[in-house]
């Protein structure tokens, strides 16, 4: 299993776990001071080209943060599933974005650093934050006014990689010598409107953005971990669970399931469309084991109390996705014992008999029953009566802690 | 140690602590990687990023409990934080605004940083500055909560995982304050 990120919830107490988000909040005021953020006419200055520091702190920032985090991924300390990206709103992120820049020029600062300016005692600061109060204020007060439009244009969990359409080590190199690109061109413009000489500036930044590039390359040589490579760092933990069949539930524990109002129930059928089209469950969605990995970002942001399950006609490709989707990190991921074909032996009723022969003779993850009708989820089957069935069997579902955080730095 | 010393040591107060020779502050690239390092800490650790408006955004919410609890249930947005029985500082983003005003602290007062007084651009008074930084305090945070996140939340920690949407944030930020610059110049200039 990848070790990181932590689930601090469950290894420490409430008070150690803030004392942990206390430290992470000292050293991110403490850099923040020390690179000049509490003092606006720095902040200011990178918009007229005068003096770069904050553009130059900011773009290094970032590339560090993003180069140990691919390395670690892709030496796979670090589940880059379980880490919050922030989810994509287009058009109010560009709206917001806007009058936050308008905010930052006209105010000098932007929240995490007037934060600081305040703890310094900056007086403009100690105005900034006040403002920043009364922003949110009016914020809560006027979304109800454009509610359509601050939850539209989502795009969920995407990134660079998804638009772009390029592998991850690509994209981390392109991202290094952007930044790099920009730090040149910047000490250009600092020479020109500020009057400041680069050849003053420590040589060893030279080596240091060597350095970058270096580790960027490495980053795209190893590569970032695929869902093979994820199952097989798993085996060990999670192989035991499908040999003893611990993750495959009875149709009876399903049927009861659905009636279970505490969870929240994700039935993904993985066959052909025909397959699906002739027979399948009431709300089962129709996903082929090649739209799988397009699906796994939403599935890992769904509630705590969620439960996948996995079907097929028998059990072959379920469990091939089971694997799939546990290796991804998605939790609570369990399969249907037996497949379809185990759940109309259960529950067929007469109905479906009528238009259905039932062969021996099908193959391995063929259906056994050749209808001569779609019938989809419009016959009993599909969503059997609870009170009819009351089936014995060992339940299976247990509900695993949710490691990935449900939110970012900003709700 | 000479009487001088002696008598210097008694004489400490609290004040002397505001009052040490200010410091430079570091080179952007060293402050950058250091920034760079914490920012990964935390996802490492706890798989959340750096925020700041997401503790602004609460502490709001807690002083509008204190003043108008009824309202707060009424307001779709503000009752996911400070709803019913919710204590909106109960939230780890709130710990973390808790520590870089500490941080900040620490390091203003190390390095002889942490005193009154208001920097602005040299063709203002300060009252045009509070003035300034009050209205740019509206409408960033306003903005922050519109994009879901600040420079801190979408454009250094979503950057960094290489949120696409994070990426398109950013650069609405610098495009609109690099838009506004030239006019609003006599503010830093």
């Amino acid at each position: 299993m990848i070790p990181f990120p932590l689930h601090l919830e469950s290894l420490l107490s409430k008070p150690l776990t803030y004392l942990v988000f206390l430290m992470i909040g000292f050293l991110f005021g403490y850099v923040l001071e020390i690179s000049g953020f509490n003092h606006s006419p720095s902040l200011a200055s990178q918009f007229y080209f005068k003096d770069l520091r904050v553009f130059k702190v900011f773009f290094t920032a970032i590339v560090v943060g993003m180069l140990l985090l691919f390395l670690s991924s892709a030496v796979g300390l670090l589940d880059y599933n379980l880490i919050w990206v922030n989810p994509t709103y287009l058009w109010s992120g560009i709206v917001g974005g806007l009058i936050m820049g308008v905010g930052f020029i006209l105010g000098g600062f932007c929240p995490g650093t007037s934060l600081v300016a305040l703890a310094t005692l900056k007086i403009d600061g100690i105005f900034f934050v006040l403002g920043g109060l009364v922003g949110v204020f009016i914020f809560g007060e006027t979304v109800d006014l454009y509610k359509f439009f601050f939850n539209g244009s989502y795009y969920g969990r995407l990134t660079l990689m998804d638009v772009f359409n390029l592998p991850t080590g690509i994209v981390v190199i392109l991202v290094t010598l952007m930044a790099l690109f920009m730090f040149l061109g910047g000490e250009q413009l600092e020479k020109i409107y500020g009057n400041k000489d680069p050849k003053k500036a420590p040589k060893a930044r030279y080596y240091g953005a060597g350095v970058l590039v270096i580790v960027a390359i490495v980053i795209a040589i190893i590569g970032q971990p695929t869902t093979a490579d994820r199952w097989n760092k798993l085996e060990s933990v999670r192989g035991d669970d499908l040999n003893n069949r611990e993750v495959y539930i009875h149709p009876g524990e399903l049927l009861d399931t659905f009636h279970d109002h505490k969870l929240n129930l994700v039935m993904i059928d993985v066959r052909s469309e025909a397959d699906y089209n002739l027979f399948h469950l009431l709300d089962a969605e129709n996903i082929t084991p090649a739209e799988i990995p397009e699906t796994i970002d939403d599935f890992i942001a769904m509630p705590a109390n969620t439960v996948f399950v996995v079907m097929s006609n028998d059990e072959v490709t379920s469990t091939e996705i089971w694997k799939t989707l546990t290796a991804q990190a998605v939790p609570n991921v369990y399969i249907l014992s037996g497949g379809i074909n185990n759940w109309l032996a259960t529950f067929a009723t007469p109905y479906e008999e009528g238009f259905c022969g039932y062969t021996t003779e099908a193959g391995e993850e063929e259906l056994h029953y050749e209808f001569d009708a779609a019938l989809g989820s419009n016959c009993p089957a599909a969503y059997p009566d609870h009170d009819e069935y009351h089936l014995e069997y060992e339940k299976k579902i247990k509900l695993d802690l949710k490691r990935a955080p449900v939110g970012g730095g900003c709700g | 140690m000479t009487e001088n010393q002696k008598h210097e040591k008694q004489n400490f107060r609290l004040k002397d602590l505001f009052n040490r020779p200010s410091k430079p502050y570091a080179n952007p690239y060293l402050g950058g990687v250091l920034l760079g390092m914490v920012l990964f800490a935390s996802y490492f650790i706890t798989g959340n990023g750096l925020g700041a408006s997401g503790g602004l955004s609460r502490i709001a919410a807690f002083v509008e409990d204190l003043i108008a609890p009824g309202h707060i249930d009424q307001v779709p947005y503000l009752i996911n934080m400070a709803g019913g029985q919710r204590n909106p500082l109960d939230s780890w983003i709130v710990i973390v605004t808790a520590g870089v005003l500490i941080g900040g602290f620490t390091s203003g007062v190390i390095h002889g940083r942490t005193k009154f007084e208001t920097h602005k651009g040299p063709n203002i008074s300060n009252q045009t500055r509070w003035l300034f930084a009050f209205l740019g305090g509206i409408c960033f945070t306003y903005g922050a909560r519109l994009a879901r996140g600040c420079t801190s939340g979408q454009a250094l920690s979503g950057g960094a995982t290489l949120s696409a949407g994070s990426w398109v944030v950013m650069f609405s930020i610098f495009g609109g304050a690099y838009a506004l610059a030239y006019f609003v110049r006599r503010l830093w200039n």
